[in-house]
């Protein structure tokens, strides 16, 4: 069970290239989950204090 | 500053006499702690972390034997990477500059390198070496130093002329040169260089300077960073070996190699000192993030785009507050 | 009579930072969004950062490759700094958006981008101290921006003893008082007003 995943980790990364952008499909996860994370948090109601 | 702004100012900066609610400060930060643990656990231990094995003079010369060989033949013509650095390592260059400033050069000689000795003839002489070896070292020795340079220099251009082709090398003058790199070569691919190079100066040793520089000066690290996408002009410095999350937030820092000044060695000024002038610009925009909060147009983004309406939306909603002006 | 330093300092503190608002039971009303739980999700962190550290340090660098354990601490470690560099630079992102130096916040702001480059800083020697072949490839790579300014001179990042102390030991303070200041910071001034909250004088309800 450790390490499920970790033989699929240690495998050379995929890119996404056009012109001179490029970036690891794991880079490019991890920012737009924090853009994802930002707009929910910014959006989604908070518990209101019950009276 | 208008009276309304510093009314407002005022109201900003006092103590909130407003409407409050219960808040358990302690239970947050246990909660927190509680999430971002049970976070980590589970990534460690599904995804485990990257590892990739240190490279070694070893695989090097056994990999490719010819590319060391060669590497060897330009520490001894002073005409490596290393040899012809400059600063902190030797004065053969000035190093870069941006404007007036030769801060490389000013900073001096701190780790002093010295690719002949450091990298050739002492780790030679720390062995009980072949007859062959041990004459070729004695004559290298025993020569003027424009003898060395000579010698040194002509094979380099020689190996140079047939783009690393050892076997197409033509006779020539070249002194004991041969003989010392060929040593070297087999110093390496026995794994006594890496000890060697370590251990210079001392028995315990924690600074890896010589290995490391040694190591660029060649094809078989540069190689390795190709493959695993770690280039600076590729956007390598934000990125890990393996498919890992690597360095998102230098992504500013890494954009500048990817553009013209920046990415072309051979356009002066800036291109052949890119990585200076990237150091100033990187400073310069890090103060610009301290000091945001007076930089006119940027200090007042936030009140023209208003993501704030979102964040206290249930707080405007329930006191009624709509968009204030100016 | 001249007042006793004890005293002074004593005093100064209990003005500017009471117990009372080091450990708050209320807040006000507008800190209800979750944008606000992210500088505690990045303290929380940075806490799982230090102790897995700690680990670490207890059994040097090289032990992660040649033990089990040692690969499983050193996992939290990498994770545990992804996600306090999410963390932090989603509560920039947030605070950003709410002008959050407002009302004489403008050190917390401050504090908050010292702690970010510091961060990076301190992330930066912890790549080179990994004992493995992206510390070779860093060090190597880096080595040209830190030479080119002089400061290579002193800061060598292919001395793996070198970095490997200011990793451990020195710059872990120095992010470790910079955080203490700005959380002291966000507890003296308060958090700040909402933008369009106005004062009564202004036509605002408060």
């Amino acid at each position: 069970m450790t390490g499920w995943f970790s033989s699929f980790m240690n495998h050379p990364a995929t890119y996404l290239h056009t012109g001179w952008l490029q970036i690891s499909i794991s880079n490019l996860l991890v920012i737009l989950l924090m853009l994802v994370v930002f707009s929910l948090a910014v959006l989604l109601p908070f518990p209101e204090e019950k009276k | 500053m208008s009276a309304n702004r510093e009314l407002k100012h005022e109201f900003d900066a006092a103590p909130w006499q407003g409407k409050t609610k219960r808040y358990d400060i302690v239970k947050e930060g246990t909660i927190a702690l509680a999430i971002v643990a049970a976070l980590t656990l589970v990534l460690a231990l599904f995804m485990g972390s990257p590892d990739e094995t240190p490279l070694t003079f070893k695989g090097w010369a056994t990999t490719n034997a010819d590319n060391f060989y060669a590497t060897a033949v330009q520490e001894l013509a002073g005409s490596s990477g290393t040899a012809t650095y400059g600063g902190p390592y030797n004065k053969n260059s000035d190093g870069l500059n941006v404007g007036p400033f030769w801060l490389q050069k000013w900073a001096g000689v701190t780790h002093p390198i010295d690719t002949v000795n450091d990298f050739v003839i002492a780790p030679l002489s720390t062995q009980l070496m072949s007859s062959e070896v041990s004459s070729a070292v004695s004559t290298w020795n025993a020569a003027p130093p424009t003898q060395q340079g000579a010698w040194a220099t002509s094979y380099d251009e020689a190996i140079t002329k047939v783009e690393g082709k050892l076997s197409d090398v033509p006779a020539g003058e070249y002194g004991p040169v041969p003989a010392l790199a060929a040593g070297l070569t087999s110093m390496a691919k026995s794994g006594a260089l890496d000890a060697a190079l370590l251990s210079q100066g001392g028995f315990f040793q924690t600074d890896n300077t010589k290995q490391i520089l040694f190591f660029g000066d060649g094809s078989y690290l540069d190689d390795a960073g190709t493959a695993a996408n770690l280039q600076g002009g590729t956007w390598g410095m934000m990125n890990e070996t393996g498919r890992y999350p690597g360095q998102a937030w230098l992504w500013l820092y890494s954009f500048w190699y990817q553009i013209p000044p920046f990415n072309n060695e051979e356009s002066a000024p800036i291109g052949a000192n890119a990585d200076a002038y990237i150091m100033y610009l990187m400073g310069a925009l890090s103060l610009g993030l301290i000091l945001i909060p007076v930089i006119p147009g940027i200090k007042s983004l936030p009140m023209r785009i208003p993501i704030h309406r979102g964040i206290w939306s249930q707080y405007y909603k329930s006191e009624g507050i709509k968009r204030r002006k100016k | 009579m001249s007042e006793m330093w004890t005293a002074k300092l004593r005093n100064k503190w209990q003005k500017n930072l009471p117990i009372e608002k080091l450990l708050p039971d209320d807040q006000p009303a507008y800190v209800s969004s979750w944008i606000y739980v992210f500088g505690v999700l990045t303290l929380a962190a940075l806490a799982v950062i230090i102790a897995s550290g700690v680990v670490l340090a207890f059994e040097g660098p090289a032990w992660y490759h040649v033990s089990d354990a040692g690969k499983f601490i050193n996992s939290l470690h990498f994770w545990s700094v992804q996600l306090f560099f999410v963390f932090m630079v989603i509560h920039l992102w947030g605070k950003f958006w709410m002008a959050a130096w407002r009302g004489n916040r403008f050190a917390t702001w401050m504090t908050g981008a010292v702690a970010f480059v510091a961060s990076i800083a301190t992330a930066f020697t912890g790549y080179l101290v990994q004992t493995n072949f992206d510390s070779q490839w860093i060090s190597f790579e880096a080595k040209d921006g830190f030479n080119s300014m002089g400061i290579g001179a002193w800061f060598n990042v292919t001395n793996l003893g070198q970095m490997l102390l200011l990793h451990v030991a020195f710059l872990p303070l120095i992010l470790g008082a910079i955080t203490v200041v700005h959380v002291l910071m966000v507890r003296k001034r308060g958090v700040v007003p909402p933008i369009d909250a106005e004062p009564v004088s202004l036509g605002g309800r408060s």
